[in-house]
């Protein structure tokens, strides 16, 4: 128990370091915001081009949802880093791992969205198209309401799980978190900076956790 | 050419093909190991929760959202820096096991509780009443039709967990995006992460248009 006591919740050891785990905490929430915004609005953009049915368009967007579906993030964070350079595009650890996931959230909130369009019942499109408003009137004014409103609980979930990935930056050395929590750790050979680093992953995540539940209850289909 | 030279150069590449097949060998088990045990997890926990018994519940509930809250990556490096202080060492594979399905098992669950609450509470009734027992009805009646349910969901999360086994790379398990980066370094060249990431796509494009196929398809009126 003592050595439990002393080993992760050694609180006098660490305070020295809170405003240094602070920092991080913040890089790990602006990392996670820019994400979400970043990637939904360019899924969103991505779901629309893909409404128009614009044949050779569509092929390049399956394609290019499907890769960012089949590599692991960490494999697109190393990428975007490691290799981006090699094009002459250097780019720091936080930008990079930023990029990475938008990408890859993109190309899930694509899928969202476009099954969202699909749950839309074609009743709308009908209606919309006969009382004179254009396909692209439709698509705005009556479709894409619809299709954010049932698409809002699998893309919390989605972003969630994305945004989890800001971890993975520490492996590039991004000062989020994590990276943070586990420097410090080595350097006082002492994990409580880990279960610091832990309490505050909680305070971001679990609110996270409850919101998907409840928007899941509110929105599901009734039955 | 130059940019083949660069990313897909194949003297690089047969020099650390060997490295990398042992990489995918890795990644492979790791995925075995892990996918089979979180999904056996995943159900089990499910069917406690259907059984609606009211501390059980509240436990389990707070041990799923825990983990699905928990990063996987932090889980990892929680386990294999953190445990050693009091004496519980864990080998690299063996602590990414345990992380993933920790953090795996979580979701499965999540997908699984789904899957028996689509099930029509008739189902339930009609099994009791031809006279099985609470516990026989579940497994062969409300399971079976709930699993049919969530396929594509657990097909997707199945997907997830294969992904997720490259963050071994951070406790230097030399699964495959491990493999490829100590071939980077050997090499100075980009090859051996391009050609990682070739692997896994050839690896998992296939789960990926599985997936899509499970979805029913899209048809816009014009």
């Amino acid at each position: 128990m003592d050595q439990i006591l002393y080993y992760f919740f050694n609180w006098p050891l660490i305070s020295p370091y809170l405003p240094e785990i602070l920092q991080g905490f913040l890089v790990t929430l602006e990392m996670a915001v820019l994400t979400v915004v970043a990637g939904t609005v360019l899924g969103l953009l991505l779901a629309v081009v893909r409404a128009y049915g614009i044949r050779p368009l569509n092929w390049l967007l399956v394609v290019y949802v499907d890769i960012f579906r089949a590599l692991p993030q960490l494999v697109i964070i190393v990428l975007a880093f490691f290799a981006l350079p090699a094009f002459g595009i250097v780019i720091d650890p936080m930008p990079a791992t930023v990029l990475a996931l938008s990408l890859v959230l993109s190309a899930f909130a694509e899928e969202i969205f476009w099954a969202g369009i699909a749950a839309v019942p074609r009743g709308q499109w009908e209606a919309g198209r006969s009382s004179g408003l254009t396909f692209t009137q439709t698509l705005f004014w009556i479709v894409l309401p619809q299709t954010v409103r049932i698409s809002i609980p699998p893309l919390t979930n989605r972003a969630l799980g994305i945004t989890k990935g800001t971890t993975l930056g520490s492996i590039i050395a991004v000062p989020e978190l994590l990276n943070v929590s586990s420097n410090i750790q080595s350097n006082i050979a002492n994990p409580t900076a880990l279960t610091a680093g832990a309490v505050l992953f909680c305070l971001v995540f679990f609110p996270f956790v409850y919101l998907t539940r409840a928007l899941e209850r509110r929105y599901a289909p009734k039955r | 050419m130059d940019l083949i030279d660069t990313f897909l150069n194949p003297d690089v590449l047969v020099a650390v093909w060997p490295l990398l097949w042992q990489g995918l060998l890795l990644t492979l088990k790791l995925a075995l190991a892990i996918v089979p045990t979180a999904i056996l997890l995943g159900l089990l926990v499910a069917c406690v929760l259907y059984q609606n018994h009211r501390l059980l519940n509240i436990l389990v509930r707070l041990f799923v959202d825990f983990f699905r809250a928990f990063p996987p990556l932090v889980l990892l490096i929680f386990i294999y820096y953190g445990l050693p202080f009091l004496g519980i060492k864990l080998g690299e594979f063996s602590a990414t096991v345990l992380a993933l399905v920790l953090n795996g098992c979580s979701y499965y669950a999540e997908i699984f509780r789904a899957g028996l609450e689509s099930v029509p509470a008739g189902q339930n009734e009609a099994a009791r009443s031809t006279g099985l027992t609470a516990r026989q009805a579940l497994a062969s009646v409300i399971v079976p039709q709930g699993v049919r349910n969530v396929m594509p969901d657990l097909a997707s999360n199945t997907l997830e967990v294969v992904k997720q086994t490259s963050i071994a790379s951070a406790v230097a398990l030399p699964e495959l995006l491990r493999a490829a980066q100590i071939g980077q370094g050997q090499t100075y060249s980009q090859t051996p992460l391009i050609a990682a990431a070739l692997v896994y796509l050839v690896l998992l494009w296939p789960l990926v248009r599985v997936i899509s196929r499970m979805q029913k398809p899209v048809v816009i009126p014009r």
